[in-house]
């Protein structure tokens, strides 16, 4: 199948830390990707320098076959590249409803709808529908309906990731970059917020990319994975094979699994 | 008071002011419509603080707009009031487009100083330009409706109601505006700048267009002081005239286009009585008043004509 984004030789670096060193990936529509890696591998910096946030020092990025590098967050999210974010960045004082009416509006005004002397209430793009409607809608696949009225910044730690990830979604975005979708969120939710975000995004067929440390929620998840190491990728394939392979195992599982190690072996306070 | 009710009660306003300022004696004329002068600047300061700016130079555009106003009736003997309004209101929001490309980049701090500076510029501009009187500033030409002088006991009322007029023409159109995917940015743009960004939208672009609506507002208001008190000098740009918009704005509170007209209102009314008491020291009144305010009504007074519990 066709890749949609196609990053080629991407580098970037921080003063003396290398944060991505020859990144090549071909990303293919209507997959599903797991990013995997320790901290400070690179997950974050590729993301980032598809979102537009960071430029890389040299490579370039294709999406749709058009050269996306140089381009501004806000031009990459307006042509269906969207990404959330590892700490959910919500308008706080608003509630759910209001914020997810805030990126509907965006979406209208980018649409060249809804402004000064528009009548009536004008249908969202993509949707058919006016905007209340829509964020309704959208609030109760997310399982956010209870919550529509309750100030963002009162939403517990799972809520705020999962209306983050709704706001993404206002646009239909046709790539999305889930930074870490289930960090801060319980063990024993996890499957549950990701087998509820998977459905509700690939309903509307949009290629996901999510960067995860829970290898089972990778593994049950990502139809494909990327492993970085140090600013490279060191994997690039299906599951089962990327965490088997023996750099991978040393370099980002083992370092989980030491880490998991070490954090039980230390006698509790 | 929900947003769907704002028109209708910006209507029932306008006739109430109109019913009301032909019964009314003529120093109050006068106040209501030095109130709906102010009342437009701080419209347009309601915008920039829904935002997150505050900014303490809007005195500028006031300034702007009251010579733009001036200049015009001295140098074309133009005295239409519309006329000298809409001029303004355009000089402010030209001068407001170009120097929106630099104040649109700056936010909390920087963006008031930056708006402070800029306005004393044209303070200090003004006092020492001799053609336009310096410091003394110069008269304003009475002037005319639609080319009719009204007799001169009906001047006042007649003034007042084309004020009333364009004042409710204006807040209905903001009232609309901020019921526009654009206008609706303000708060997400105080609260999440990147989120903004992020979902597509330029918060700089939005911030600009605030900022010359707010600037056109404060012009138009200009001009209306400018031919209401018949006299313009360099203390229309000065400090202490943005230092009474912010007052007005923390005194009436940013929940409807309607709270800065009351806040203005309230203004006058507090200054005149008080100036009438103590003339010495009629700004610790106003300081005791705003005080208070802030205390117990820390969304303004306005938060008063807001159903309990709404909010």
């Amino acid at each position: 199948m066709a890749a949609i984004l196609h990053a080629q030789g991407l580098y970037k670096s921080f003063g003396a830390v290398t944060a991505a060193s020859d990144i090549n990936a071909a990303i293919e529509k209507d997959s599903v990707l797991g990013l995997i890696g320790t901290n400070g591998a690179g997950k974050t910096t590729f993301i980032n320098m598809i979102t537009g946030y960071l430029k890389p020092d040299r490579g370039r990025i294709h999406y749709e076959g058009r050269d996306i590098t140089e381009l501004a967050p806000r031009d990459i999210t307006r042509i269906g590249i969207c990404r959330s974010f590892q700490i959910p960045q919500l308008y706080a004082s608003l509630t759910a409803f209001e914020n997810m009416m805030i990126g509907i509006g965006v979406v209208l005004q980018n649409a060249g709808r809804g402004g000064f002397f528009a009548r009536g209430r004008p249908h969202v793009p993509g949707y058919g529908l006016p905007a209340e409607d829509v964020a309704e809608r959208l609030l109760e696949r997310f399982g956010l309906a209870e919550y529509r009225d309750k100030n963002a910044q009162v939403l517990p730690g799972g809520v705020r990731k999962l209306l983050d990830i709704a706001l993404t979604m206002v646009a239909k975005p046709k790539i999305l970059l889930l930074d870490e979708p289930t960090s801060g969120v319980s063990a024993e939710e996890k499957f549950a917020i990701m087998d509820m975000i998977m459905k509700a995004v690939r309903a509307e067929g949009t290629t996901v990319l999510f960067v995860e440390h829970d290898m089972e929620v990778v593994s049950r998840f990502a139809e494909r994975v990327l492993a970085f190491y140090d600013g490279r990728i060191i994997a690039d394939a299906p599951p089962a094979q990327a965490l088997n392979d023996p750099e991978v195992k040393r370099f980002v599982v083992g370092g989980a699994l030491q880490r998991l190690d070490e954090a039980q072996s230390r006698p509790r306070a | 008071m929900s947003a769907e009710r704002t028109p209708r009660t910006l209507a029932l306003t306008l006739v109430a002011i109109l019913a009301a300022g032909l019964f009314a004696p003529q120093w109050t004329l006068f106040l209501l419509t030095i109130a709906l002068a102010k009342g437009l600047v701080v419209l347009g300061l309601m915008l920039l603080l829904r935002c997150g700016l505050v900014s303490f130079g809007q005195a500028l555009y006031y300034c702007i707009g009251a010579y733009a106003a001036g200049m015009l009736g001295r140098s074309t003997g133009v005295s239409d009031l519309l006329t000298l309004m809409l001029a303004g209101m355009v000089a402010a929001a030209l001068v407001a487009v170009v120097l929106g490309f630099l104040l649109a980049r700056y936010r909390s701090i920087f963006f008031g100083l930056l708006s402070l500076a800029i306005s004393m510029i044209l303070y200090g501009l003004l006092v020492k330009t001799e053609a336009l009187g310096s410091s003394d500033g110069f008269n304003v030409l009475p002037s005319t409706l639609f080319g009719v002088r009204p007799a001169d006991d009906w001047v006042r009322y007649a003034v007042l109601a084309l004020a009333a007029v364009v004042t409710f023409v204006a807040a209905l159109a903001v009232h609309r505006y901020l019921g526009t995917p654009l206008g609706r940015l303000a708060p997400a743009i105080k609260d999440n700048e990147i989120r903004v960004e992020y979902m597509g939208a330029s918060a700089r672009y939005a911030i600009h267009v605030k900022y010359v609506i707010a600037a056109a507002l404060a012009g138009l208001g200009g001009a209306l002081a400018a031919t209401t008190v018949g006299h313009i000098d360099p203390e229309m740009a000065y400090w202490t005239t943005s230092g009474e918009f912010i007052f007005i704005t923390i005194l009436a509170g940013t929940g409807s286009v309607l709270a800065p007209f009351l806040g203005a209102l309230i203004f006058g009314i507090i200054h005149t009585v008080a100036f009438d008491l103590s003339p010495n020291t009629w700004q610790m009144v106003l300081g005791a008043a705003l005080l208070v305010v802030i205390v117990f009504l820390p969304n303004g007074v306005w938060s008063l004509f807001r159903r309990r519990g709404a909010s």
